[in-house]
């Protein structure tokens, strides 16, 4: 058991954390009109440009393909650093990165890869996912997007829903049934091209009042059969290698942020009185404070413990599960604590009294997202509970 | 860096684990609550190397680290073997006989409120007690104190004696040993608690697959399977949380030791709480029985919940570290 940074490691943390001290700054704050979707996107994609030509794209993805093909641990050093550094967030990068991306690296053809695991890693390729539809969320198996072969091409034809950047998205992770007789072995995993006739996407807003979620219609969109990735009606095993990376790795970042939650908190609790006094004379503040820090280390420490364990083994471990379970709670939990820190001034979303509330309030609710998107946290437990205690199914 | 049991740790593990097992099944505990401590037990632990884990080579000890001395305690307390482990643990190399199992030793901390009765472990069977102040820690002989057995301790396997008072003694370490000893003692507790987690879910679950009711296992209703992921999940992040406070004891260059260590004992200790009232609950009626050793888990949860800082004073000391960075 070693929990010390390889000389390498710490090697590359030093020459990241001084080309951040520079390049963060000079890339400037985001756009602060969020609905502003021109300039997020620049913000975001021109961000990926400047990491991947630093050499900081696609820390463990192939060198092939421009990326770093570094270990896990060399991935941990780059989100700690990033956090640390305020660095901006994957923002509209984050289905390409994380899930459509990491997918094409694991199933990819040649082609398929050439095709967009370059452009992904350079910020000119966005991705959206179409996974979940009206009546399959939680039992995505059932989903009944329709691709019927004709020739070269699938005829798709459904509706998507929670679809997150589909307005600017080049490409979806598409899932779709080719085989209506089956259920998780009719499914198929598509690429598809957001250009292509008979897509049309309606704006869903959030609960943040944001325009990044649609619905996206589909009607006999004709999509080339090399987009395909994996074979036919093999999209459900694909499928499970994204969501694995999804549980695996993409919260790391976030995980680390938490920490810088709690140091906002602590902040803001020293500057707010309450009766002459400050709210983090507040014994009982403190405590919860306290122990929500302490949950976010362990949290850490479980982070690297799984990604030892999956270093080791070549494979995400199933505790990826728990990590997600734990995270998003503890996360809304804060952001509740840090409203109420607030007090009145959290029913104002922008900065009020010299009080930071934009912030604190839209990471709060944000935070509701954590517990449903990428498998509720009751599917979690499901998980948990059958595929590592052993417990008896649901139905599928 | 390599955050996973090594080698030898997983044969140190599996060792203390065959010898919990087969000397002290959990079916025995309730054979065993009315005997509680026994000598013999203790030499063949001190055999194993349970108190001289820590101890330097050339002193007669087994030369292994905080880390590997968590997992152990983790095993220990997976079986809640009785006896003042921690304090003899703790107490080898401060005194003569602890390491071979020949002096039993235990200890108190000087409680922070003036309210707190002061409760000593194990009395009768101490050959020697260690008093840990805020300046140092001595050294008291238990024939000089006046102390009356209580009737009616919480846990069976923990005895306890009313102490009036605590008499000077020999000081035997000043303020920066007795500050190290409540770190280790605190690190090797969480060690204990984590093991109290980790057994409570698992039986818990075991029962979850047997026990039938409305004509299926009751482990098949979300109701339970959901409880079961949760004390699963705190288990699993105690144990990180555990693993790292040993492994921050070593070597303090991956962090910061306090910070890791109080981690570690808030963590486990609420894991331990939480899996062990779920154990009780899962069992149902059987559960609130003296026949179903799940109440003996949450008893000794509550023992070492309050020894080397409970969960609140934890939270706080957390808190206090978490504004000063």
């Amino acid at each position: 058991m070693d929990l010390r940074y390889s000389d390498s490691d710490e090697a590359f943390r030093k020459e990241l954390r001084a080309w951040l001290a520079d390049a963060v700054p000079a890339h400037g704050p985001a756009p602060s009109e969020r609905a502003d979707w021109e300039a997020r996107c620049a913000y975001d994609t021109s961000w990926q440009r400047k990491l991947h030509d630093a050499g900081y794209a696609g820390i463990n993805w192939p060198k092939q393909y421009g990326g770093r093909d570094a270990s896990l641990t060399e991935q941990l050093v780059y989100y700690e650093e990033t956090a640390r550094a305020h660095a901006p967030y994957v923002g509209v990068n984050f289905v390409g990165l994380l899930h459509g991306g990491p997918t094409i690296v694991a199933e990819g053809t040649p082609e398929q890869k050439e095709r967009h695991i370059g452009p992904i890693l350079r910020g000119e390729q966005i991705w959206c996912q179409g996974f979940s539809e009206p009546s399959a969320g939680s039992d995505l198996a059932s989903l009944k997007t329709r691709a019927v072969r004709e020739g070269d091409h699938y005829v798709v034809s459904g509706h998507k829903i929670w679809t997150s950047f589909a307005q600017v998205a080049d490409y979806c992770e598409l899932l779709v049934r080719t085989n209506p007789e089956e259920k998780h072995r009719g499914i198929t995993w598509l690429a598809m091209p957001m250009d292509l006739d008979g897509i049309e996407i309606r704006p869903l807003p959030t609960l943040l009042g944001s325009g990044e979620f649609s619905e996206v219609f589909l009607e006999n969109v004709r999509v080339p059969v090399e987009y395909r990735v994996g074979k036919e009606n093999d999209g459900w095993r694909v499928t499970n290698v994204t969501l694995s990376f999804e549980r695996g790795t993409a919260f790391a970042s976030d995980m680390v942020q938490l920490q810088e939650s709690l140091r906002m908190l602590t902040a803001l609790a020293k500057r707010i009185t309450r009766d002459d006094a400050s709210a983090w004379d507040d014994r009982a503040l403190r405590r919860e404070v306290g122990h929500a820090a302490a949950e976010a280390d362990a949290l850490w420490a479980m982070v690297k413990y799984t990604v030892s364990e999956a270093e080791r083994t070549g494979v995400p471990g199933m505790a990826g599960s728990c990590v997600k379970l734990y995270y998003s709670e503890l996360k809304q939990r804060i952001g509740e604590l840090s409203m109420r820190v607030l007090g009145r001034a959290a029913l104002v979303r922008e900065d009020v009294a010299g009080l930071p509330s934009q912030e604190i309030v839209h990471q709060a609710l944000q935070s509701l997202s954590l517990t449903i998107a990428a498998g509720s946290s009751q599917i979690q437990r499901n998980i948990i509970s059958e595929r590592i205690l052993g417990l008896p199914k649901e139905p599928r | 860096m390599d955050f996973q049991l090594s080698e030898d740790q997983e044969a140190l593990r599996a060792g203390i684990r065959s010898f919990c097992d087969g000397r002290m099944p959990v079916d025995s505990l309730r054979e065993r609550d009315k005997t509680g401590f026994e000598r013999a037990l203790w030499g063949e632990l001190a055999e194993m190397g349970v108190f001289s884990l820590r101890q330097p080579e050339d002193q007669g000890g087994i030369g292994l680290g905080s880390a590997d001395a968590v997992i152990v305690f983790a095993e220990l307390g997976r079986r809640l073997v009785p006896g003042p482990l921690l304090w003899t643990h703790l107490a080898t190399g401060l005194v003569e006989g602890a390491g071979s199992g020949e002096a039993v030793v235990g200890g108190v901390e000087v409680p922070r409120r003036a309210s707190d009765p002061i409760l000593v472990e194990h009395f009768d069977q101490l050959d020697a007690l260690l008093v840990v102040r805020e300046d140092g820690i001595d050294l008291v002989a238990p024939g000089t104190l006046s102390a009356r057995p209580v009737a009616t301790p919480l846990d069976p396997f923990t005895p306890l004696h009313h102490v009036a008072a605590l008499p000077e003694g020999d000081r035997i370490g000043d303020a920066a040993a007795a500050a190290r000893l409540r770190l280790e003692g605190a690190a090797l507790a969480a060690g204990q608690l984590l093991g109290i987690a980790e057994m409570s879910q698992e039986l818990a679950t075991e029962y979850a697959k047997k026990r039938e009711q409305f004509g299926r296992p009751i482990g098949g209703f979300q109701a339970i399977k959901h409880i079961l992921a949760d004390c699963y999940t705190r288990q699993e992040i105690a144990r990180a949380a555990v693993y790292a406070g040993g492994a921050t004891l070593d070597d303090p260059g991956v962090g910061d030791v306090a910070r890791a260590v109080t981690t570690a004992k808030l963590v486990a200790g609420e894991a331990a709480m939480k899996n062990a009232r779920a154990c009780i609950q899962v069992h149902g009626g059987m559960g609130y029985t003296w026949e179903i050793p799940a109440h003996y888990y949450l008893k000794r949860t509550w023992v070492l919940e309050n020894v080397f800082g409970d969960v609140a004073e934890h939270a706080e000391r957390m808190a206090e570290i978490v504004a000063a960075a």
